[in-house]
């Protein structure tokens, strides 16, 4: 098996990307509004539902149940959703899923599709792979047609082009879409993108599109959105598939009552987006006469098969710990070199590949613990990237003079005795580096430290000697 | 009260005012302050970083040193967080029932020290003075893991001369993060920066906190800045003691 | 080799092993959230006015020996004149003086041709401001209420529940048919965090909220 998620096997480290992105004031100033608008907003609407704490416990709950039963209840959709007239295909990876969708296609004998923002596509790289086989397929969200006019990468699960400002947008639009005099003002390049889809709606024969939810008991499908777009590819083309994670399965039709809560508020602070489009199978004269769901594996059941974090699994996609991370406010969302980026992108991105790759993607983390305070299903990321941590350390990946280091401070650490003499120590090895009370130029690992910030001196008196001589009577 | 103080093995090396100011608050509202010397670390840096199994050990002699203490005071969120958050799991993690026992009956015991003055000790009130305008960096541990909510703040209120001056965007994380400090240096200063700005705008003269561990992290930045704004523990501020000069 | 079902089952099989003690069954997931509202039906029509109003809806009452005039005073403001309705929309309801079609097979360029569109709906959700649309039913198929930029929907009072919970049972007894639920017109905040309205549905959505009838 292959688990590949978009190119993250071949991305730069996280401190390395980050420390370029840091660079760019541009990018930082565009983040730190986003991100601050749209805290802002979800705060509003959050605040506003005395039951949210409930809800989030719930939707937790619901979510567990489902990785416990999760083989009858693919089962049970699969069941349904033939029973409504879709056919299913199932895809052990990426390249198995890519390859049943271009099937599809071809079958039809289309040459090109549209899509409804679908991140899960974006982890199976499935536009490269539509386009090497002479397809060509079009986004349709307003921030991934950004994305992909730009020949960019998404950098926000809910926003993928919260990285780029109105006057970059036009530049884009302007360039790709030959509209010389396009404004600048967000009406404009909204209108702009209206004009350039509306004939691709009307038009081409296959939609493809995500799932937010698959509901088990009735074969439904459900898709969040809020621009229309969503609602066009699912209802216009003649032929639909869609891309349902396996984790995205909901026992009931009545557990929306929970998520629809949860998404919305989270994600873009409303109360509720726009748009819902749910169905089951194809439906007479209304929209695709043939409908396809390909369900995906891509290395889901590795995440499940560790208890301590298959919890990873219970995400909706919200954005929400993206937005309330500081890590993210600084970097954005390419220096974690996959198309999930942020808190749950640090914890999910490894897990998938099964640690094989993005290994400095749980260290992106301050462990400040505002994503787990936001999350609307509770996934303890802080938790999580802490059991990372510690499995890549197990793996032996770790570096050795951290591991060195480790070992060293562990047995200096280990009882009150060792702890004093490492005290005295330390006041003799730090001379070297002592100037104005301040330690400078430390070697090694510790250079990160004072690379930036001034580091005090050990102070000459630890307090545990302070507490013996006071117990001496020479004490204050 | 018989109260026995866990000072972090941290404050102990690095910040040793913060543990007499503890000690002097203590005493001074007529407690005994017992300080057990075998005490060394909650083993949290060794936990957050991966090694578990090299912080098994420390949390084992951690319950070692403290069985049998009536109160532990600790003037430190993160280590309390550490030890409420993750010694249940790690030894229901070490298959040790009895493990499991001894650091459920520690628990209850253990007390971050504005959580041990106001609500074991009912007291906001400690009688301290410091005449300067504060600011109060709510650390995310103190935050989101011990919740103590305005506990710092109905204390520091309480200070003689001492002007609280809110901190802008209060409750974004500084960029300590123990090791990320070091592993990911940069994003960590870009972090810094952001609290730094906010607290210059403050115009305050001192940056307090429960946590040391982040006012080394934001004294480190103010320091190359020269920025002349000095980064004093909750505890030395109830004890009335003047912020340490620097030379 | 095996298929792929086959071989995520096994996967699956073998990674659920660790989580089978720490999972609630169904039955006992805990659902502490509210389920059904307090407020009564006045309280709950200005609510979902309320709501609507502030996605930028335009609002619209009438009662139900009125709706004809309502619908004619609305079209009149908006200066529409040809508009679609789905095939089984009651023809009383239609004032003379405009243009109609009901949808017997239009095509999307057809449906692309109108002013707009009228339909009725399923049931409301006061708490969110939401509308649900039953397809091939009162709301007629999915592409009459996409394509055209004007949507006008009649809601009757009866018809606002007040929490998404109810909302969301009320639909469960017709899960099958497609579904679209809508609150407020199409918006879009991709482009600096700026919210705006009308991206690809209708740019405008009017609700005429009818008083005094059950349906």
């Amino acid at each position: 098996m292959s688990v590949r998620v978009g190119h993250a096997a071949e991305a730069e480290d996280f401190p390395m990307a980050a420390k370029k992105l840091l660079q760019n004031r541009q990018l930082r100033d565009n983040l730190r509004h986003a991100t601050d608008v749209i805290r802002g907003k979800r705060a509003k609407v959050v605040n506003e539902l005395p039951d949210w704490e409930e809800l989030r416990s719930a939707a937790h709950e619901v979510k567990e149940h489902v990785l416990r039963y999760l083989g009858s209840y693919l089962e049970q959709f699969e069941q349904k959703c033939k029973q409504a007239g879709g056919q299913v295909h199932w895809a052990r990876d990426a390249s198995e899923a890519n390859g049943i969708i271009a099937g599809i296609i071809k079958r039809h004998g289309e040459s090109e599709v549209i899509k409804v923002k679908t991140m899960t596509s974006d982890e199976m790289s499935l536009n490269d792979a539509l386009q090497a086989a002479g397809i060509t397929p079009y986004e349709t969200d307003l921030a991934d047609l950004i994305i992909q006019l730009g020949e960019d990468a998404p950098s926000h699960i809910v926003v993928p082009a919260l990285h780029r400002n109105r006057s970059e947008v036009r530049q884009i639009f302007q360039e790709k879409m030959h509209l010389k005099d396009l404004g600048d003002r967000p009406e404009d390049l909204t209108a702009a993108a209206r004009e350039y889809l509306r004939e691709k709606f009307l038009r081409v024969k296959i939609g493809i599109s995500g799932a937010n939810f698959a509901i088990a008991e009735s074969g439904s499908v459900v898709v969040v959105e809020s621009e229309g777009n969503g609602r066009m590819c699912v209802s216009l083309p003649r032929v639909l598939i869609t891309i349902v994670g396996i984790e995205k399965i909901l026992p009931r039709f009545e557990d929306l009552e929970i998520f629809l809560q949860l998404l919305p508020r989270s994600a873009t602070g409303e109360r509720m987006n726009p748009y819902n489009s749910i169905w089951a199978g194809p439906s007479g004269t209304d929209g695709p006469q043939e409908f396809h769901v390909v369900l995906l594996d891509n290395g889901r059941t590795n995440v499940m098969a560790d208890p301590e974090s298959s919890e990873t699994l219970d995400c909706i996609r919200c954005g929400a710990c993206l937005n309330a991370c500081p890590v993210y406010r600084q970097t954005g969302g390419h220096a974690y070199g996959s198309v999930y980026a942020g808190p749950i992108g640090a914890i999910l991105t490894p897990q998938l590949q099964a640690l094989e790759h993005s290994q400095s993607l749980p260290y992106a983390s301050s462990l400040c613990g505002a994503c787990y305070e936001v999350c609307p299903v509770k996934i303890n990321i802080p938790d999580i990237l802490i059991h990372l941590r510690g499995e890549i350390v197990k793996r032996g990946d770790a570096p050795l003079n951290e591991r060195i280091a480790m070992k060293a401070v562990g047995f200096a650490l280990s009882n009150g005795r060792r702890l004093s003499t490492a005290q005295k120590l330390a006041r003799i090895v730090q001379r070297p580096f002592e100037h104005d009370g301040n330690l400078q130029d430390l070697p090694s690992m510790l250079a990160g430290w004072t690379t930036f910030r001034d580091l005090a001196a050990v102070p000459k008196t630890s307090f545990r000697e302070w507490w013996a001589e006071r117990g001496k009577g020479t004490g204050t | 009260m018989r109260i026995s103080l866990f000072i972090t093995c941290y404050n102990d090396t690095l910040f040793p005012e913060t543990g007499k100011a503890v000690v002097k608050v203590l005493e001074g509202l007529g407690h005994t302050v017992e300080f057990r010397s075998a005490q060394a670390c909650c083993g949290q840096m060794h936990y957050n970083a991966g090694y578990q199994t090299h912080a098994l050990p420390l949390m084992e002699h951690f319950v070692l040193v403290f069985a049998g203490a009536e109160t532990i005071c600790i003037p430190s969120s993160s280590c309390v967080a550490m030890i409420r958050d993750h010694y249940p799991k790690m030894a229901s993690r070490a298959g040790n029932p009895e493990l499991g026992r001894q650091v459920a009956d520690l628990l209850p015991r253990v007390f971050e020290f504005s959580e041990l003055l106001v609500d074991k000790l009912g007291i906001t009130d400690v009688g301290a003075f410091y005449p300067h305008a504060v600011t109060l960096h709510p650390s995310c541990h103190s935050l989101r893991s011990l919740c103590v909510g305005d506990k710092p703040v109905r204390l520091l209120q309480k200070v003689r001369g001492l002007r609280l001056v809110e901190l802008p965007d209060s409750e974004q994380c500084c960029g300590f993060g123990g090791m990320f400090a070091i592993k990911n240096a940069d994003v960590s200063a870009a972090m810094l920066s952001e609290k730094l700005e906010c607290i210059l705008n403050t115009q305050a003269e001192v940056v307090t906190a429960l946590d040391n561990s982040c006012l080394m992290h934001i004294e480190g930045g103010l320091s190359r800045r020269r920025a002349g704004i000095k980064c004093v523990h909750i505890a030395e501020i109830l004890a009335g003691t003047e912020p340490v000069s620097q030379a | 080799m095996t298929n792929a079902k086959e071989e995520i089952m096994r996967r699956i099989q073998n990674a659920t092993h660790g989580l089978l003690e720490r999972a609630r069954e169904y039955d006992t997931i805990s659902r502490n959230y509210i389920q059904s509202g307090t407020r009564d039906q006045a309280q709950r029509i200005e609510l979902f006015c309320d709501r609507l109003r502030d996605y930028g809806s335009a609002v619209y009452t009438c009662q139900s020996d009125e709706i004809t005039s309502g619908i004619a005073n609305l079209l009149n403001t908006r200066q529409l004149s040809c508009l679609l309705v789905p095939s089984g929309f009651p023809a009383q309801w239609l004032p003379r003086e405009f243009e109609f079609i009901s949808d017997h097979r239009l095509t999307n360029e057809q449906i692309g041709r109108a002013d707009g569109v009228i339909t009725a709906c399923a049931l409301a959700i006061a708490s969110t401001g939401t509308i649900v649309l039953r397809h091939s039913e009162e709301a007629g198929r999915r592409a009459l209420t996409l394509i055209p930029d004007y949507h006008l929907c009649l809601v009757f009072e009866n018809q606002i529940v007040e929490t998404v919970p109810e909302g969301i049972r009320a639909m469960s007894t017709f899960s099958l048919a497609p579904i679209t639920t809508i609150s407020g017109p199409s918006a879009t905040s991709d482009i600096e965090m700026t919210r705006i309205k009308g991206v690809h549905g209708p740019r405008t959505l009017d609700v005429l909220l009818v008083g005094g009838l059950n349906v």
